[in-house]
């Protein structure tokens, strides 16, 4: 046993190539990831307590710092969830049953992938805005869309719209349906199957993709920049306060705000990383 | 509890050939019976549309007499084990076994008192608390015998039940299958590919063959009087000698074997010869009415308990014989020998030679 690992090992190792090789290549891998990654996270981090943690502390009670957080909550806490039903329901039709246009919902549940973000974001400006289709009647009935809360949700929406399904359909797929057939031979309804059965084996692959599709709700920046009209207090999201903190020279204030979305981001790495860990062990 | 299917009809692919085709035969109150053939022969199908899982193009699903073609899966009370096991994976043994019970709603006591006479029925008492991850596969099938036999079910349906399991355990839980259904007594439906396990614990077999039933019967008569060249073939890994008719039998080379009596003289005929049918000898003695015929030892391949002999006969035939270890080692034969091959019964198929 002993013997026989230490042998894979020397075999792996030569099938790595030579040793300078070997180095040029791991040397490489880390300087990206320094220059790129671990910099940019430490310059975050340093930016925001350039003045020390009572201005740090100061910008974070801002009330527009404060309507920045709920407004990125609340688009989350709406797109999140709908997703979910979205994502469970898509993945378990196209993973379950042969129909006519299952090849074009696969394909519609991967556009908001294909689309940029800015034009996902003008497609609701030219459906929703003043001088958009629906726009003249939306402002008979008094409806705001587009430069207000709505349009940011439907614009968030909009672009996690594929994180649950995608991360669901496949494991869907590999598990096949054996064990829904025999919960409905054993006599339990459909809804029953899915409660019992359907949801508990696509666990983790729903958590694991609610915690990214929640990742993105909260981080979007193109689509919602694009419908939000940057009304301060109003209709901006952490990731917008940011960028206009940033514009008028206040960079303790915005990177203060970047601060909250890089911790939210290292929150989600390591959720991810526990749920995939979990997902592994039976 | 008997079932029933009359004029069985189920096409997946439009323009294709249908994966059943006017299939109907019942399956005693009581009984195990098997639907035997080769993969793709539509027993799995069929099995399906019995448990609901699928609905017929054509044809009734009669349960005890009462059709059931339109009721659906949940409500058929049928028991059903799956070649895959299809266990719960997030759930113990006895939360699997109690499933059918619970979606029954019957009171927890009562339910509890279930669970442990399926556990003692399938000598599973130690391993209610397990996963199904952690139990073997053995284990596990035993696991969804007991989640099917839990709701009391009016028909057992197991659709190739050992199939994923190893020699040893399958020739195992074959034995164990028996047991268990004649502690039971629920009338089985079991499809398989594997003829030993359909002739050994059956009684009743429906051969299947390309969507069709080829024949249907007791196992004895199936292995004894095959009905078609197919059903010959099929059953009992038996060898295929080309001759004709001659005076009124058929002549396979120079071996001489009883016809049907519509033979015509000179018709082209095919005989099935079992491997333990042929009688191996040194020299050209001939006994009884069929003739012995000469021919060369191919291959010598032991098998444990007897030695399978492949002969070369002149015609350019080749057959395989059985010979039981000690009665092999009496013959004293080496590849390559002349020896005579007598047989002692044949299946012979006049024409049709459609297989």
């Amino acid at each position: 046993m002993h013997v026989s690992s230490l042998q894979l090992q020397r075999r792996t190792h030569a099938a790595a190539g030579p040793a300078p090789f070997r180095w040029l290549l791991i040397g490489t891998a880390l300087l990206f990831l320094g220059l790129f990654l671990f910099i940019p996270l430490v310059a975050v981090f340093t930016f925001a307590f350039e003045k020390g943690a009572g201005a740090y502390l100061a910008s974070l009670a801002e009330p527009e710092t404060w309507s920045a957080i709920r407004l990125t909550l609340t688009a989350a806490l709406i797109a999140v969830p709908l997703n979910l039903a979205f994502g469970l329901a898509a993945a378990w039709l196209i993973a379950r049953f042969r129909f006519p246009g299952r090849d074009l919902l696969i394909t519609l549940i991967d556009l908001p992938f294909s689309v940029s973000p800015v034009i996902a974001g003008l497609i609701f400006v030219l459906l929703f805005g003043r001088q958009g289709w629906l726009g003249p009647w939306l402002a008979e009935h008094d409806l705001h869309i587009i430069f207000a809360v709505p349009g940011i949700v439907l614009a968030t929406l909009f672009v996690t719209f594929p994180f649950v399904a995608r991360e669901v359909l496949p494991v869907m797929q590999a598990q096949g349906s054996d064990e829904e057939e025999a919960a409905l031979t054993l006599g339990a309804s459909g809804w029953y199957t899915f409660l019992r059965v359907t949801l508990p084996k696509v666990k983790w692959g729903v958590i694991y993709g609610v915690i990214l599709c929640n990742a993105r709700a909260m981080g979007e920046f193109g689509a919602v920049s694009v419908v939000s009209g940057h009304v301060r207090g109003v209709t901006t999201t952490l990731p917008l306060h940011a960028e206009i903190l940033y514009n008028e020279y206040d960079f303790v204030g915005a990177f203060t705000a970047a601060s909250l979305l890089t911790v939210l981001a290292l929150i989600t790495l390591v959720v991810k990383k526990y749920v995939e860990w979990r997902a592994h062990t039976p | 509890m008997s079932v029933a299917v009359e004029q069985l009809t189920k096409q997946f692919t439009a323009g294709g050939s249908p994966a059943v085709s006017e299939v109907s035969f019942r399956a005693p109150a009581g009984a195990i019976t098997t639907l035997l053939g080769p993969s793709g022969a539509g027993k799995s199908t069929i099995l399906r549309i019995i448990a609901g899982l699928e609905a017929p193009d054509a044809g009734t699903v009669l349960i005890d007499g009462v059709d059931c073609t339109n009721l659906s899966a949940q409500k058929r009370s049928i028991g059903v084990v799956f070649q895959s096991y299809a266990l719960f994976r997030h759930m113990t043994v006895r939360e699997n076994i109690a499933f059918g019970l619970n979606v029954r709603k019957l009171p927890r006591p009562e339910a509890e008192a279930r669970v442990d006479e399926m556990l003692k029925l399938v000598q599973l008492e130690e391993l209610g608390q397990r996963y199904p991850g952690q139990l073997s596969g053995g284990q596990r099938q035993r696991v969804a015998f007991a989640r099917a036999l839990a709701i009391r079910p009016k028909l057992l349906l197991l659709d190739e039940p050992f199939g994923a399991l190893d020699t040893r355990v399958r020739v195992e839980l074959r034995e164990w299958l028996h047991e268990l259904h004649k502690q039971t007594g629920v009338t089985t439906l079991l499809v398989t590919h594997d003829q030993e396990e359909a002739l050994e614990i059956s009684q009743h077999v429906v051969i299947m063959e390309a969507g069709r039933v080829a024949q249907a019967g007791p196992p004895a008569e199936i292995y004894d009087r095959p009905a078609t060249p197919f059903v010959a073939s099929f059953v009992g890994g038996t060898s295929v000698l080309n001759g004709h008719i001659h005076e009124g039998r058929a002549q396979v080379g120079s071996l001489i074997v009883a016809a049907p009596k519509s033979a015509r003289e000179g018709e082209a005929v095919r005989a099935y010869v079992r491997p333990h049918d042929i009688k191996l000898m040194k020299t050209a003695s001939g006994n009884g009415g069929n003739s012995a015929a000469p021919g060369r030892v191919e291959r010598l391949k032991p098998v444990g308990g007897y030695v399978k002999v492949l002969l070369k006969l002149p015609t350019g035939d080749t057959v395989t014989v059985e010979v039981p270890r000690t009665e092999f080692d009496q013959l004293g034969v080496a590849e390559g020998d002349a020896v005579h091959a007598d047989v002692r019964t044949a299946n012979v198929f006049v024409g049709d030679f459609s297989i």
